[in-house]
């Protein structure tokens, strides 16, 4: 049996038929695999949801104790079967719980990336290539001008720019769940060991990180610091936070922002922002188009992004490619 | 060219005037010539190379690049330089030293065509991307960093603590890489001296009125003339040397040769350049025709003649009549004039009358002649002055006219507007004999707010009914008002007619398309 007849984007999400479940879907459904805690992916509502224990502690987090009617904790590499269909979990290497999702039935192994990165990151575990028929990848920074640098770099550049302009506050713009806590310790990682502020958007999940057994050293609400232990401090905040009023009361602020975004130049300008910090939890190109041969699958699925070059590429490399252009999904951080 | 890169990233990232003016003043103290001297050249626009444009920029990354993925790309990205330096492979092996810019600079002048690509090749495989992409931008001409021609002669003027003014009367009659501008200003030499025969000086320029800002002014304090419709001209012509230089200095002489050989000798003289149809004065259009050709031919030269409408002298001889007021100034205008009234090249651009704001505005609305965009105040007692002073001359243009019309493509904007859908093409109702369809009638990219934007490109995106490419066809249901300078008959445009300066008045999410304005009514508009 071809597989797109086992496995298929509906209205309603990629849909794995056999199984009666859909992959994050955007809207409630009965019964939902859940790839990772952000939430274009991890909507509530579902009446059964299945997803990493931290993927479903990041839930509860953020949506609530009720989120779902039941929950399925399902750990990295342990297998199941729903409905003829094998199904187990693997890191994405995204953020702390993401998943790629392995299917097989009817001879057949399709591999559903969700969102992933292949560069390591101190607070996940890292990217499994698991060879498959199909992988279903998604394509944030489906472009070549996507090269992300080494993230270390770049927060040295970070570090830089608060040692020269030590009288300025230092604020980033990042991600609440994932960004956030990878910018402090990849921070950690270079050797940084002042106090780093948050804004109180980031505070909770960055709580559930630490009770994950992730450290992160010093870390402190940004409301409680006096003005004078902010000039030259790092601060960082929700991306909507930095062309708000709440960043006037810190001490003549410079806006950062860390995002895969902040490659085009044009774009970082668009929004403002002083010091653009090119770090990003998503594959670029050349992870993208590298994880393809490293799964060996002959056939592509895109999900959402920029899915018309990879489509493109993966075509001109003998592959099989489509893109399901599914609906409902953002654009990291934009 | 490591440093020049830097310079450029921190200009586009630094949105103060100050932070800018000093990133600039640092970089020309710290860099040596003739580095820094390039580097001002680029940012004064003073740099051009023949066989560097985006053609052979976009040539040089297909041949490394798959032309589908680069489409997609600078689609995406929407600024040719940047996506060009984003894109290109970076090499294996360890690279090579980067060039000095003043290597780029001195090689790319004396390369020929075919020699700029393997130049070009090798260069960007010794830098990252910040540094390509200033390479990039350098060649390509037009930087787009948020650093005017202005700020950048003002971070020079501060090495030396000098006022820019002083920058600006030795500007035209220096080049790159300006060593002797630097030695000046660093202490090292005295300012340079220039060839007044053939120094392009620096123009004063008017202020448009604001609203409201006439109850403020006297109008016994002003004179008033005509603003004319073509392109305003500095001659300079001594010891038989002609110049003929535009608003920025660049010598547009050599396309106007029947001017330059009528013009009068032992002068500096401020005036519009028009040409002539018969016995009037031909139109904007009819000018481009002119400016388009760098050698025009016999045919056309007689065809469309050119001449110069004077409004002011600077210098008479060796006088220089830059410190009198306008008054006085404008009184030996028209005996300078008058004494050459034999030649049909030169006219006087008259003064006129007013008794009040009021009665000067009914005047040009009713006596307006054609040729003319407006008025121009200029003050009684004000001197010549370079740049735009605030407070001595004011533009007051004729009101715009104005057009409803259906918004009918969209495609992407370039520069701050990258990405967004911010270019549009807008029609008007053509009734023919199956009904009234839509003609598009012009383009518009400007006149709208940033919040306007958002909205525009959130319509654009969610009305597509087509795709051509990089061009979004829209339903044609969102109604703008355009405003414009006037409308004018043209046989490339599908509807015949072309606007002049089109921008977006205001958006009509209220207005059903239906009843949007027809075709005729541009048509009725068109003046010449």
């Amino acid at each position: 049996m071809d597989a797109a007849r086992w496995i298929y984007p509906s209205p309603r999400g990629l849909y794995v038929e056999p199984a009666g479940l859909f992959i994050d879907p955007p809207g409630a459904v009965d019964r939902a695999v859940i790839t990772h805690g952000h939430s274009d992916h991890a909507r509530p509502g579902h009446a059964h949801a299945l997803a990493t224990p931290a993927t479903l502690a990041i839930m509860r987090a953020r949506l609530g104790g009720g989120f779902a009617g039941t929950t399925q904790a399902l750990a990295y590499g342990e297998a199941i079967r729903i409905g003829g269909v094998d199904l187990r979990l693997v890191p994405a290497g995204h953020i702390l719980g993401s998943a790629q999702v392995v299917l097989e039935h009817a001879g057949q192994r399709v591999v559903v990336s969700g969102d992933y990165k292949r560069v390591a990151d101190p607070t996940c575990a890292p990217f499994e290539p698991v060879g498959c028929d199909i992988f279903v990848t998604e394509a944030t920074f489906g472009l070549p001008v996507f090269r992300h640098p080494d993230p270390l770099g770049e927060v040295r550049r970070l570090l830089d720019s608060a040692a020269l302009f030590a009288e300025r506050c230092h604020v980033v713009g990042v991600y609440a769940l994932g960004k956030c806590q990878r910018l402090i310790a990849l921070l950690r990682q270079a050797g940084y060991d002042r106090p780093v502020y948050l804004h109180g958007a980031l505070q909770a999940l960055t709580d559930l990180y630490v009770g994950e057994g992730i450290a992160l050293g010093d870390v402190r609400p940004v409301a409680d610091a006096p003005r004078g232990d902010l000039m030259g401090a790092i601060v960082l905040a929700p991306p909507s936070a930095l062309a708000d009023r709440w960043s006037r009361r810190l001490p003549d602020p410079l806006s950062a922002l860390a995002s895969g975004w902040m490659r085009v130049k044009q774009r970082a300008k668009q929004r403002g922002v002083e010091l653009p910090l090119v770090i990003s939890d998503h594959a670029d190109w050349h992870e993208l188009t590298r994880t393809f041969a490293d799964v060996g699958a002959a056939e592509i699925w895109v999900t959402h992004g920029r899915e018309e070059a990879l489509v493109h590429h993966a075509a001109t490399h003998g592959l099989r490619a489509r893109a399901l252009a599914l609906v409902g999904y953002e654009d990291e951080g934009s | 060219m490591i440093a020049f890169a830097s310079l450029l990233e921190r200009l586009i990232f630094s949105p103060a005037r100050q932070t800018k003016l000093r990133l600039m003043t640092e970089y020309f103290r710290a860099t040596a010539d003739p580095d820094r001297g390039y580097a001002l050249a680029a940012l004064t626009d003073g740099l051009d190379f023949a066989h560097a444009k985006p053609a052979a920029i976009r040539a040089l990354v297909e041949s490394r690049v798959d032309p589908a993925l680069f489409a997609w790309s600078y689609d995406f990205v929407g600024d040719l330089a940047e996506t060009a330096a984003l894109i290109w492979p970076e090499p294996a092996s360890p690279r090579a030293p980067p060039p000095r810019l003043s290597e780029v600079v001195e090689r790319l002048r004396l390369a020929g065509r075919s020699e700029v690509p393997a130049l070009l090749g090798a260069w960007l495989d010794t830098l990252d991307a910040t540094g390509r992409w200033a390479l990039i931008k350098l060649i390509s001409g037009g930087l787009r960093v948020g650093a005017s021609a202005r700020l950048a002669k003002t971070a020079v003027a501060a090495l030396g603590g000098e006022d820019v003014a002083k920058i600006d009367e030795v500007w035209h009659g220096l080049a790159p890489p300006y060593a002797s501008l630097f030695a000046w200003l660093c202490g090292a030499g005295d300012a340079p001296r220039i060839d007044r025969r053939t120094a392009f000086l620096p123009m004063m320029l008017a202020h448009p009125l604001d609203d409201g800002e006439l109850d403020t002014l006297d109008p016994k304090d002003f004179r008033a003339e005509w603003k004319w419709d073509g392109i305003r001209i500095q001659l300079v012509s001594f010891d038989g040397e002609r110049r003929l230089f535009s608003r920025t200095g660049e010598d547009v002489g050599p396309a106007f040769p029947d001017l330059l050989a009528a013009a009068p000798e032992g002068c500096v003289i401020d005036g519009e350049l028009l040409v002539r149809t018969g016995d009037a004065i031909g139109s904007f259009n009819d000018l481009q025709q002119r400016l388009n050709r760098k050698r025009p031919p016999a045919s056309l030269v007689a065809a469309l003649p050119a001449m110069l409408r004077v409004y002011d002298i600077l210098f008479e001889g060796a006088e220089d009549l830059r410190p009198l007021p306008f008054a006085e100034r404008r009184g030996r205008l028209e005996r300078w004039h008058a004494a050459r009234l034999g030649n049909a090249a030169i006219d006087l651009s008259p003064l006129v009358a007013f008794a009040d704001w009021e009665a000067l505005a009914r005047h040009s609305a009713e006596a307006r002649p054609r040729a003319a965009e407006g008025l121009m105040l200029k003050r009684a007692d004000s001197p010549y002055l370079a740049g735009r002073p605030k407070g001595h001359w004011y533009k007051w243009k004729r009101a715009a006219r104005s057009v409803d019309a259906v918004m009918m493509y969209a495609q992407r904007g370039h520069g701050r507007r990258s990405s967004f859908y911010s270019d549009f093409t807008f029609g008007c109702w053509r009734v023919g004999p199956d009904g009234a369809a839509l003609v598009p009638v012009g383009k518009a990219y400007f006149g709208f707010s940033d919040a306007d934007l958002a909205r525009l490109d959130k319509f654009v995106r969610g009305h597509t009914v087509n795709r051509f490419g990089p061009v979004r066809e829209v339903e044609p249901s969102l109604v703008c008002e355009l405003e414009f300078d006037s409308v004018h008959r043209s046989p490339r445009h599908k509807s015949g007619v072309a606007l002049r300066f089109p921008r977006i008045a205001r958006i009509r999410w209220d207005k059903p398309a239906a009843e949007a304005d027809r075709l005729d009514a541009l048509v009725a508009m068109i003046d010449g």
